[in-house]
């Protein structure tokens, strides 16, 4: 049967220009909000689309009117069948304060398997420094570290932080930039299912371990912690929390629990985590990039090594504080933010 | 939902409905990227030149801490931006008219735009978002990894004016009508799909080169010619391309829904 075309299109236009001019309104203006006539306006013109493109597509073969229907009824879709309530309005505080550390313990599980990856990298660059001192050249490739631990400590108690002067917000940004980069290459690779974030954390352990090794065995103990513990009490955390968001997205890529639901699900339902789990740990690399660039790297006489350790040990104990303790009175609202995330 | 080669991308709606998302193509996403990345680059050496040529008179290092920042921050915070007020749209997307669909034809989610730009980093390896490439060519949704991560698709959203067909059928005197019992003949034989072809030409008459638009309505008036045959005064004069206009103004005009 073939539709009279002009009689149809004469009586159906004016309601897809309305349909239409609403979803313009809807796609331009992010903030406008329908009353709930609208919104019944709204859901009456769907219909009608939609049984307008059913009748187009099982009476005709016009495909300029179905594709026009099928654009109109695709756009109204998404409106119409997003169930999931519209995000909070937004508040850095209680994201940070909150959401950030109780999204950290949702998925704790992620944390210690990339903590032992970092520790298995570090065991192994520590033993293989210790074992062959020359295995170092090849672990730690960087110029600052290819001097003897002891000549470094001379030369840089004997600088003063002088070599600094000048660059320091420079050196700084180039920490937070570079970090940063690292962490988002460890959330990203957990698409290889979790080899390339795995290799990474223990590839990072690995520098680390052989740096400590180096540094241990030479008896350089102390200025090894007043370098590394102001900026690395956070920076380590940061990168490890960044591990477990990629490792959190390999255990969805996989999907090894025997859950029902499809990889695509599983993916929708983890994306808001990683979003605050990377961003969570862009913040403290921030901080660390600042502390590594105006505190860790003045030294004894300009400040003591005692005062450096504390204050590193001080900020990894509140750090630890802040990701087990806060936000936890909130719990309830937390459950009520997932089940609107993921409904 | 379902998925045919054709890159489009079918979804049922509870109301029974169907209805298509066509899927953009590697060579267009890349053609939109290639506008984004060289929005980014002029942004960034616009911030790069206001920071050394402001900034940098006070403090050099300051300068460079603020452009390398700004640089960096810019070049992921474009995408997840625009995206997130264009609904998924960025300046590239905009000219291709392409956009970021959620893959189930919801509403795409902040999150999802943030996981999506950020996968860019593995996307773009060795370079030129080689590793992206080869999966969005391989991925039967179009996707690059962002995307699957995401499950975010691209749909090309070509612009479609709403329906007119007064420029279609003929506002004139139609010969053919001075015989309603071979008018009536002619709509009983003609199949729908038959009725589709002779609107779809009409409506992309238009777009046809001279030559192949007289022989196209050559080839569909011979089959329409050979259907119902009309007396030779009711087509004398006509061009092929005018009896086809007639042909559809009876199948169109005056069957019922």
């Amino acid at each position: 049967m073939i539709i009279d075309l002009e009689k149809f299109i004469r009586e159906e236009k004016p309601f897809w220009s309305e349909l239409e001019s609403l979803l313009d309104r809807l796609e331009k203006q992010p903030d406008f909000r329908m009353n709930i006539d609208t919104v019944k306006r709204f859901h009456y013109l769907y219909q009608r689309a939609s049984a307008d493109l059913a009748k187009i597509m099982t009476f005709s073969s016009e495909k300029e009117i179905r594709r026009f229907l099928e654009s109109l009824v695709g756009r109204s879709y998404g409106e119409i069948y997003e169930t999931r309530s519209e995000e909070r309005r937004f508040s850095p505080l209680y994201w940070f304060f909150s959401t950030f550390p109780m999204t950290f313990r949702a998925h704790i599980a992620a944390f210690w398997v990339s903590l032992m990856v970092l520790l298995s990298g570090a065991v192994f660059g520590g033993v293989s420094v210790y074992a062959d001192p020359e295995a170092g050249r090849i672990l730690m490739p960087y110029p600052h570290l290819t001097v003897t631990p002891a000549e470094r400590v001379a030369e840089e108690e004997q600088d003063r932080g002088r070599r600094l002067e000048n660059v320091k917000a420079g050196f700084s940004s180039f920490l937070i930039v570079n970090n940063t980069k690292v962490s988002i290459y460890a959330l990203a690779l957990g698409m290889t299912w979790g080899i390339g974030t795995v290799l990474i954390l223990f590839l990072n352990g690995a520098l680390l371990g052989a740096v400590c090794a180096d540094y241990l065995t030479a008896g350089q103990g102390t200025f090894l912690a007043g370098w590394l513990l102001p900026h690395g009490s956070i920076e380590i955390p940061s990168i490890l929390i960044a591990g477990q968001a990629g490792l959190v997205l390999a255990k969805a890529v996989i999907g090894w629990e025997g859950e029902s639901l499809t990889i695509g699900n599983r993916l929708r339902k983890i994306s808001p985590d990683l979003t605050t789990l990377i961003f969570g740990a862009a913040v403290l690399l921030v901080w660390a990039g600042l502390v590594e660039a105006f505190f860790s790297q003045y030294h004894e006489p300009v400040i003591p090594y005692n005062a450096k350790i504390g204050f590193g040990i001080i900020e990894f104990i509140l750090l630890c504080l802040f990701l087990t303790r806060s936000g936890q009175r909130d719990a309830s609202e937390k459950n009520q933010y997932a089940h609107d995330q993921y409904a | 939902m379902r998925l045919k080669r054709t890159n489009t991308l079918t979804i049922n709606t509870p109301e029974g409905i169907r209805f298509s998302l066509i899927l953009a193509g590697p060579v267009m996403r890349f053609s939109a990227w290639l506008i984004d990345f060289l929005i980014i680059m002029t942004v960034v050496m616009l911030i790069e030149s206001f920071m050394f040529g402001i900034i940098g008179a006070l403090s050099w290092d300051l300068a460079t801490a603020a452009a390398a920042l700004t640089t960096f921050i810019a070049g992921i915070g474009y995408g997840v931006l625009l995206e997130w007020k264009w609904r998924g749209q960025t300046i590239g997307k905009r000219i291709f008219h392409i956009r970021v669909m959620d893959a189930q034809g919801l509403k795409l989610r902040f999150s999802r735009i943030v996981i999506r730009n950020l996968l860019r980093f593995i996307d773009q390896l060795p370079a030129l978002y080689a590793l992206g490439g080869i999966t969005c060519f391989l991925n039967s949704k179009n996707q690059r990894l962002g995307d699957i991560a995401a499950d975010t698709i691209v749909v090309w959203h070509p612009a479609i004016p709403e329906p007119e067909l007064n420029h279609i059928l003929p506002d004139k005197y139609n010969t053919l009508r001075k015989y309603p019992h071979l008018a009536a003949r002619l709509r009983q034989q003609v199949s729908p799909h038959e009725a589709g072809i002779i609107l779809d030409a009409l409506i992309r008459r238009d777009r046809l080169n001279p030559k192949d638009r007289v022989r196209l309505f050559k080839s569909i008036a011979g089959r329409f010619q050979a259907m119902v045959e009309f007396p030779q005064e009711a087509v004398e004069g006509l061009s092929d391309e005018q009896y086809i206009r007639n042909v559809a103004d009876i199948v169109f005009r005056t069957a019922s829904l």
